[in-house]
């Protein structure tokens, strides 16, 4: 649920990038931090282990401009991907306005994808959402990679709803900002739509 | 949220601030969303605060659901020198409280809830008033233009 702030003028909306573990989430969100203007983001909070995978989530705020005078910000998180932490990412989709599915393009890492999926729509469903109704992308992530799959043939499995998608190489920042504008524009038609 | 109730729980929180001896008091909705700050806020991230307040409030209660109980709604942090104190406050938001050895346990207990008490009333009449009729969405308005003006840059 967006928060709306009368007084202070603000509109808050959570973004949570959801997919497989390892499949470049959280270099989603690092490398929108590192190429937003200072004044624009908070810090990019990374709660992880040892080797870097994230435990809990990572947080990054981002302001985005002012819509009708109102300050619009956006709380990006991301989920723990590894299959175990299933506790802990559902208690981020708490209060989410709306989903990154960020997919593996990787040919070995199609059927996690396809487990992620499913447990997204679960996890969602188990705090009262339906995923065909939240406004979500999709994104096939590592397309450099020599052992993807093509974009077909992951449309046909992991987007059957016809989800706005995007190819993208996270590192290099191929296709991360088209992403988050799509979700963002997604995210305020909806708050239009709903009021 | 809106000006009159915002008002009123800004000043409740400078009121605990005051009253607990605190170094700082923060309001934040079980989302990770910042409703109010209020004492020593400058040099400190209050948004990172607040989300991983929400964060760790959410983690101990599903901890609470394993061991059979609803929720815990008060939680208490001790560090070497500063301390924080956190309480659930109706079912959405979270209320808490950072100090340090000027104050004490007790005193922030017994002030918290006193003020988690006030707040509550608050936020009552806060969803009374939302769920009642009248208030259009300043949303409703926005055209896809407005959208598309966010991105442009």
């Amino acid at each position: 649920m967006s928060f709306i702030n009368y007084s202070s003028r603000e509109i808050n909306c959570k973004i949570v990038y959801y997919g497989p573990g390892l499949c470049g989430k959280t270099t989603n969100l690092q490398y929108i931090y590192n190429k937003t203007n200072p004044e624009t983001k908070g810090k990019l909070i990374s709660l992880s282990t040892e080797t870097d995978r994230t435990l809990f989530f990572d947080f990054l705020p981002l302001s985005l401009g002012e819509i009708r005078g109102f300050k619009t910000r956006f709380h990006l998180y991301t989920v723990p991907g590894q299959v175990f932490y299933d506790a802990s990412r559902k208690l981020i989709l708490k209060g989410v306005d709306g989903v990154v599915f960020v997919a593996d393009s990787q040919v070995e890492r199609m059927e996690a994808n396809m487990e992620s999926l499913e447990n997204l729509r679960v996890n969602l469903g188990e705090q009262g959402y339906d995923f065909d109704r939240l406004p979500a992308v999709v994104q096939y992530n590592k397309r450099d990679l020599p052992n993807a799959v093509s974009v077909d043939e992951l449309r046909g499995v992991l987007n059957p709803r016809r989800l706005p998608e995007y190819q993208a190489v996270a590192p290099n920042g191929v296709g991360v900002f088209d992403t988050l504008k799509a979700v963002a524009k997604l995210v305020l038609t909806e708050l239009k739509k709903g009021g | 949220m809106y000006e009159e109730e915002f008002t009123k729980i800004n000043s409740v929180c400078d009121r605990l601030t005051k009253d607990a001896n605190a170094k700082l008091v923060f309001l934040v909705d079980k989302n990770g969303q910042l409703i109010s700050a209020s004492g020593q806020t400058t040099n400190l991230d209050t948004t990172s605060l607040a989300s991983l307040t929400a964060g760790n409030v959410a983690a101990m209660g599903g901890l609470a659901k394993l061991i059979g109980e609803n929720e815990f709604p008060n939680q208490f942090h001790e560090g070497a020198r500063e301390s924080l104190y956190m309480t659930i406050v109706g079912t959405r938001v979270v209320l808490v409280v950072i100090f340090d050895n000027r104050s004490s346990l007790g005193l922030v207990r017994l002030r918290t809830k006193k003020a988690s008490d006030e707040l509550g009333k608050i936020f009552d009449s806060l969803i009374r008033k939302a769920d009642g009729p009248g208030i259009g969405s300043p949303f409703a308005e926005i055209t896809d233009a407005d959208i598309d003006n966010l991105f442009s840059e």
